[in-house]
């Protein structure tokens, strides 16, 4: 019987078998500011070195400020735990990139701009949505601190093997509906608990023609269905983007790496435990209403009926079921994060901010997920049509998408966001936020309210 | 972190589901780079709620819950605030599959079992179970034995209180070295 993608990149990283689990080899390990500092004290505590720093890449990003960098970090918390990565990088041998580089960024944008990130490695980070880097074909999930320390000192972990999910979208995306939709559509379809313990492999029409953006974009988003581990087979648009990054193999060793990742693809015969069909030219802009990611419907529906919908989550809310998500008005705008921070990203909702003015009493900001983003961005002339517009261009990092630095949301604020999250308090105490996709975040930058994008696209 | 087993203790139960940890442990407090003494910390937004079920006195170790408890986030903070909030032992019909893992890392055993056996254990918010680990058993007065699955890898640490490096490194410290040689014979750009 064929093998699934899955499975070829398990079967390539078995070390040994160990017990009732199997212990795998990890290839690349990420780390941020925030899931480290203890993951460096267990080294410490158990007099441990770091196996092979040169596989390791870290950066900071989660409590990073994104305006006036010139002046320092000023929460002293924040400044204590990015100072703290940097010492402990130091001393254990691991690359950092700094703060004032324009290589820094949110980890997940930033490995696979630097080809970090390759097709058939494992990959892990102190983080959930480490399955981004799966669009690569790629072994990637969230681990825990404890984990990462694992990881440093002996570049396994003990692991049991997932069963696999396999999500066809057939057909093709209709104008004005992006990956973040499909991502939304998905996690509707299945729940928030309804890929746990399933590797998700996306397939497809419309998966095969996304660019490595959007397939990013949709691997990001598996753990809000409760999967740690999303993947797309690497293709030609896949070497594509791979070929000529500094991290990444270069002349005759990218064509003995594309050769290689060209097997990776599932079989014809292979089994998933589970297949999901989903009909990508039905797919309409997907909004969240309530405070979980399955609670969501497309622009032109309804919340759910009460007693199908969860009436804590719409008390939080502040919306009443039965009502329209059409014209609902929101006071935040964020456009940015590891889901939707790339290039394509900002191309997308700047189409539909230029020429145009933010709405009166509605704060938008732009922050771009890495420092080359914002360079490209600014290269290409997105930035002055943002600020132009009235949205605040910012430095990069994951800022609202966490609110752990001083980019918070206050109490009962309803946010327009691009991010991936929509839990009570994510985005600040007592604020409300509902996810979409960049260009419906722009849209409703514009508008001051929810707006139906191909109502508005030119 | 080991912790005695069996557990005998008194049972809170917090039956919402899909309690992430970002209400177990909100990020604002992720700045702070200890792990310990973080369960002042814990459901900070809700524990001020007029109908917020938990005692705040550390005086439940075994925590009855709703499905899919601890999804989200990767945050250890959330399993180490609820460890030093006193809970030894999550009974629920599901988990996060990273809180899970973390949850083993740290002293706390986390039990699936099935929906209807968890409605039946939150009535007893309050009286007094045991968790015993090394039989894989609930007991509790008056109640049927409970059987529960967890793998043997995730038992012996729990019970042993084992370092996963130190366990790593003492049993495959050969057959890493021997993977690592196998992968730069192979593959070039690694
Ligand atoms: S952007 Fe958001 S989801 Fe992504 S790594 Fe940062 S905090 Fe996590």
């Amino acid at each position: 019987m064929g093998r699934t993608l899955y499975e070829k990149l398990w079967d390539a990283h078995v070390v040994a078998e160990d017990g009732d689990n199997t212990l795998i080899y990890i290839d690349r390990h990420l780390l941020h500011e925030v899931s480290t500092p203890q993951s460096f004290e267990i080294l410490r505590q158990g007099g441990h070195g770091v196996r092979r720093p040169e596989r390791q890449l870290a950066v900071a990003d989660h409590s990073v400020p994104t305006q006036d960098r010139a002046q320092g970090i000023a929460d002293p918390q924040a400044r204590d735990q990015i100072a703290l990565l940097e010492r402990n990088c130091a001393e254990f041998g691991i690359e950092y990139l700094a703060l004032d580089s324009a290589d820094q960024g949110i980890v997940h944008v930033v490995g696979p701009e630097q080809g970090f990130t390759l097709p058939g490695l494992t990959i892990v980070c102190g983080d959930s949505h480490t399955s981004t880097h799966g669009a690569f074909g790629a072994l990637a999930f969230g681990i825990g601190a404890s984990e990462c320390g694992t990881v440093m000192a002996t570049q396994c972990l003990s692991q049991s093997k997932a069963k696999t999910m396999r999500v066809t979208f057939e057909g093709r995306l209709a104008a004005g509906v992006s990956a973040k939709d499909m991502a939304l559509a998905f996690i509707n379809a299945v729940g928030a608990a309804g890929a746990v313990g399933h590797a998700v492999e996306f397939a497809g029409e419309a998966v095969s023609a996304l660019s490595m953006e959007g397939r990013m974009t949709l691997c990001n988003m598996v753990i809000e269905a409760g999967s740690r581990t999303g993947l797309i087979a690497p293709d030609a648009t896949t070497f594509a983007y791979v070929e000529g990054r500094e991290r990444a193999p270069q002349g005759a060793d990218f064509g003995k790496a594309c050769a290689y990742w060209r097997t990776l693809a599932s079989d014809a015969d292979a089994v998933f435990d589970r297949e999901i069909v989903i009909d990508a030219s039905a797919i309409a802009p997907f909004i969240t209403y309530g405070t979980r990611p399955d609670q969501s419907v497309p622009v032109d529906g309804r919340i759910p009926a009460s007693g199908e919908a969860d009436d804590k989550a719409l008390r939080y809310m502040g919306v009443s079921a039965e009502q329209p998500m059409d014209a609902l008005a929101i006071d935040h705008v964020f456009i940015g994060s590891c889901t939707n921070g790339r290039i394509e990203d900002l191309r997308a909702a700047a189409s539909i901010a230029h020429g145009r003015k933010v709405a009166e009493g509605v704060r938008a900001l732009v922050v771009p997920g890495s420092g080359r983003v914002k360079q490209q961005a600014e290269a290409e002339g997105l930035d002055r049509i943002f600020v132009d517009a009235g949205f605040e261009w910012r430095e990069p990092g994951c800022s609202l998408c966490v609110a752990m630095n001083n980019d918070r949301l206050p109490a009962g604020a309803r946010c327009a966001s691009t991010s991936n999250r929509n839990f009570e308090g994510r985005q600040g105490a007592g604020a409300r936020t509902h996810l979409m996709s960049p260009a419906m975040a722009a849209a409703a930058a514009i508008t001051g309210r929810i707006t139906d994008i191909r109502s508005m696209a030119r | 972190m080991s912790t005695p087993f069996p557990l005998t203790g008194p049972v809170g139960v917090l039956l919402e589901q899909d309690v992430d940890t970002d209400i177990i442990y909100p990020a604002r407090f992720l700045l702070l780079t200890d792990k310990h003494g973080l369960g002042q910390y814990a459901f900070s937004d809700r524990r001020n709620d007029g109908d917020f079920p938990l005692p705040l006195d550390a005086s439940r170790p075994i925590l009855v819950a709703g499905a899919n408890f601890g999804c989200g986030s990767s945050r250890e903070h959330a399993v180490w605030a609820l460890h030093d909030f006193g809970i030894r032992a999550i009974i629920a019909p599901s988990f996060g599959e990273i809180f899970y893992t973390n949850c083993t890392r740290n002293g706390i055993v986390p039990i699936c079992l099935p929906q209807d056996v968890v409605a039946a254990l939150a009535a007893r918010d309050g009286e007094t179970l045991t968790v015993d680990l090394e039989a894989c058993r609930v007991t509790g007065e008056g109640l049927d034995p409970i059987e529960f699955d967890i793998s043997a890898g995730h038992r012996e640490a729990l019970l042993n209180g084992w370092d996963e490096t130190d366990r790593i490194v003492a049993l495959y410290g050969e057959q890493i070295d021997a993977y690592e040689r196998r992968q730069q014979a192979g593959g070039l750009w690694l």
